[in-house]
């Protein structure tokens, strides 16, 4: 059998772009967690952005607005958990429940009559330059520009947290907000800027997949991939970089599943369909044994209120 | 002036009461979401929160949702009482109705006494099965147990999938994804001629008693709340942790496990696709909402079961979306814990002064 090389190089590309949604998601995720906040909301804020992102493609027909629109919408509905959490001091878990439930009820309500309505081709960037070099030509050019801030982001992230001033004061209050406090750091205002952070980068994520991924609204379309990329963030240790890889693998599964269905290969869909819960099950308990690795890279203050009286 | 002070203690009058503000805050924004969709606020929350119970009829189908809640609730509130996150009740609902399932067909165009408890049991230790293993992860392995018991709800549902369209579709079935129907001895009777209701019911309320039992009249109760309290003075009380956690875990799995029995052994009588409206996902609202209280939790379960018939009825009667289902049962989460603020905090009237 010959394998074309640019073959390879497409499967890679579609496992980058497979990989794309989760990224952003965790990214955004770990900087709330960072911060202190455990925001379990990551799967409803997600399938906000979808729709808000695919709803505003189809009524104003610009894909900017559309895009700046369902990460607004991921800030807005992460607004309610930051005002509940940090303002009402509510438990974390429980609220960030809450807002997936909501989220995907909402979502299913507005896109209603956004159901079989098909989406518009979204612009890739450097498509003439996919045929100049072999493999690595498919696998860098002629992707979108949400694509390419994905696996930009990650790098950001980190630079972000380890050398500036504000990532310092992020990773100062979720370590321990009480020292941050009395260094007169307002906690909670970090906070809820963290939080609104992680909404917007969800919110992204989801118009992505409506938008770019698979261009249409179809009910629940995050299947779960809001709470693989918040196993992704314990995954990566509370490290950015290391969420490249994790959402690579995840990326890997979901892609050669489609490909061993192609090939004819001889085991139940729904099994192929399992394997990235059942893998993110795995991996979880091969990072999590080392209890004492966890517990010095988790935030400190992770999902505690902190309330100061004044 | 009006300062907010922290309370000493939290307020018990404001513990029972909270609930009831929320669901009242949640009918305001239902009404204020109808009339943005264009309905008239009131005549929508009257089609969606009375019509759907005016008749026996209607009360009997509010009594059939209200069960499967009820029970995976209860079971639950051991889980949310002693601070161990079960997020998957509808995996383990899931995995109990295809435990039970299996054994029903089994005993296929059989009849006999013995089938329906051994059809039950089977139900129970699906659930129990299915809820160990985030329970042994959490245990031995420091494993999230939120996001395990998530995942598993997803495996649950494609082995579900797997089994009605594959291996144990109906062979007379012409490739419908179902399985063949249970003989009547694997069915939970009804109760009345012509309604739903069946007698899952007292499953629910044996649930109900003993959990309560549990609860308030025995040292495992007792140990529970503590280590809902604070799991460091748990330990220094030389509770087993580690035990603790796997019982309460495979209590809920059981309770869900069976609502799971409730659901396929009930009035449909096979096994197919979709068993659960997300009954284990609301379940968790039911449990907060009744303040993991048994009594509580009957009320709650009535309450978030509305929601379910509401949406349906208003679905057919004014064509509003029926996911305004989950939107209330949403908002009804995040009114509760919103409320919750006035446990732990009050509003001081003092006079101003400068």
């Amino acid at each position: 059998m010959i394998i074309d090389i640019n073959f390879i190089g497409l499967i890679i590309a579609s496992i980058m772009a497979s990989a794309v949604p989760l990224i952003l998601a965790s990214c955004g995720e770990l900087i709330t967690e960072r911060s202190g906040v455990l925001n379990l909301g990551v799967e409803g804020m997600m399938i906000i952005g979808a729709i808000s992102g695919f709803a505003l493609m189809t009524v104003t027909g610009s894909l900017i607005i559309a895009i700046f629109g369902a990460m607004l919408a991921g800030v807005l509905i992460s607004t309610i958990f930051a005002f509940l959490t940090q303002t009402l001091i509510t438990n974390h878990v429980a609220t960030g429940l809450a807002l997936t439930i909501f989220g995907i009820g909402i979502s299913a309500m507005i896109g209603k009559n956004f159901v079989g309505i098909p989406g518009k081709e979204f612009p890739v960037l450097f498509d003439g330059f996919k045929d100049t070099i072999p493999l690595l030509g498919p696998i860098l050019f002629g992707h979108s520009i949400v694509f390419y801030f994905a696996f930009a982001l990650p790098f950001i992230t980190s630079y972000f947290l380890k050398k500036t001033k504000i990532g310092l004061i992020v990773r100062a209050v979720g370590d321990s907000p009480e020292s941050a406090s009395n260094q007169g750091i307002n906690v909670r205002l970090v906070r809820y800027a963290c939080i609104l952070y992680g909404g917007a980068m969800s919110g992204l994520a989801g118009a992505y997949l409506s938008m770019i991924y698979t261009p249409q609204w179809i009910e629940n379309m995050t299947g779960g991939r809001g709470w693989i990329a918040l196993a992704l963030v314990v995954f990566s240790t509370w490290n950015p970089i290391k969420i490249l890889i994790g959402a690579m693998i995840f990326g890997g599964l979901t892609i050669i599943q489609f490909h061993m269905q192609a090939i004819g290969v001889r085991i139940p869909v729904q099994f192929l369909t399992a394997l990235p819960y059942i893998v993110t099950i795995i991996v979880l308990v091969v990072i999590s044994r080392d209890s004492r690795k966890i517990r010095l890279s988790t935030p400190s203050s992770l999902g505690k209120s902190f309330y100061k009286d004044n | 002036m009006i300062k907010i002070v922290k309370r000493d203690q939290p307020s018990r009058a404001i513990f029972f009461f909270t609930p009831v503000l929320a669901i009242f805050l949640t009918l305001v924004a239902g009404g204020l979401i109808f009339f943005i969709l264009g309905f008239k606020p009131f005549e929508a929350l009257k089609f969606f929160f009375i019509v759907p119970i005016a008749d026996k009829y209607g009360f009997s189908e509010l009594l059939l949702k209200a069960t499967p809640l009820c029970l995976i609730a209860i079971g639950l509130s051991f889980c949310f009482k002693s601070n161990n996150w079960n997020i998957g009740a509808e995996g383990q609902l899931t995995f109990g109705a295809i435990v039970s399932g299996g054994v029903a067909l089994l005993f296929y165009e059989q009849e006999g006494f013995y089938i329906l408890p051994i059809v039950i049991l089977a139900g129970a230790i699906g659930g129990m099965l299915y809820a160990s293993i985030p329970a042994i992860l959490k245990t031995y392995f420091n494993t999230n147990e939120i996001l395990v018991s998530l995942m598993l709800v997803y495996v649950s549902k494609l082995i579900l999938d797997y089994l009605v369209v594959g291996p144990w579709s109906n062979p007379e079935g012409f490739n419908f994804p179902e399985t063949r129907q249970f003989s009547d001895s694997a069915k939970l009777p009804l109760l009345f001629e012509g309604l739903r209701i069946h007698a899952g019911i007292f499953l629910a309320l044996a649930a109900v008693v003993i959990s309560w039992f549990v609860f308030y009249k025995t040292y495992l109760g007792f140990q529970m709340k503590v280590s809902g309290f604070s799991l460091k003075t748990a330990k220094y009380a030389g509770y087993k942790g580690k035990k603790m956690i796997i019982l309460v875990f495979l209590i809920s799995g059981a309770c869900a496990g069976l609502a799971g029995v409730g659901e396929i052994t009930g009035p449909i009588g096979q096994l197919h696709r979709e068993i659960s409206p997300d009954y284990g996902f609301t379940a968790i609202i039911v449990a907060f909402l009744g303040r993991l209280h048994p009594v509580g939790i009957i009320f709650a379960s009535l309450v978030v079961a509305i929601t379910y018939l509401g949406a349906e009825t208003a679905q057919i009667f004014m064509q509003i979306p029926k996911y305004t289902g989950q939107v209330f049962q949403g908002m009804i989460l995040f009114f509760l814990l919103a409320s919750d603020y006035l446990l732990f905090f009050k509003f001081k009237f003092i006079g101003s002064k400068k």
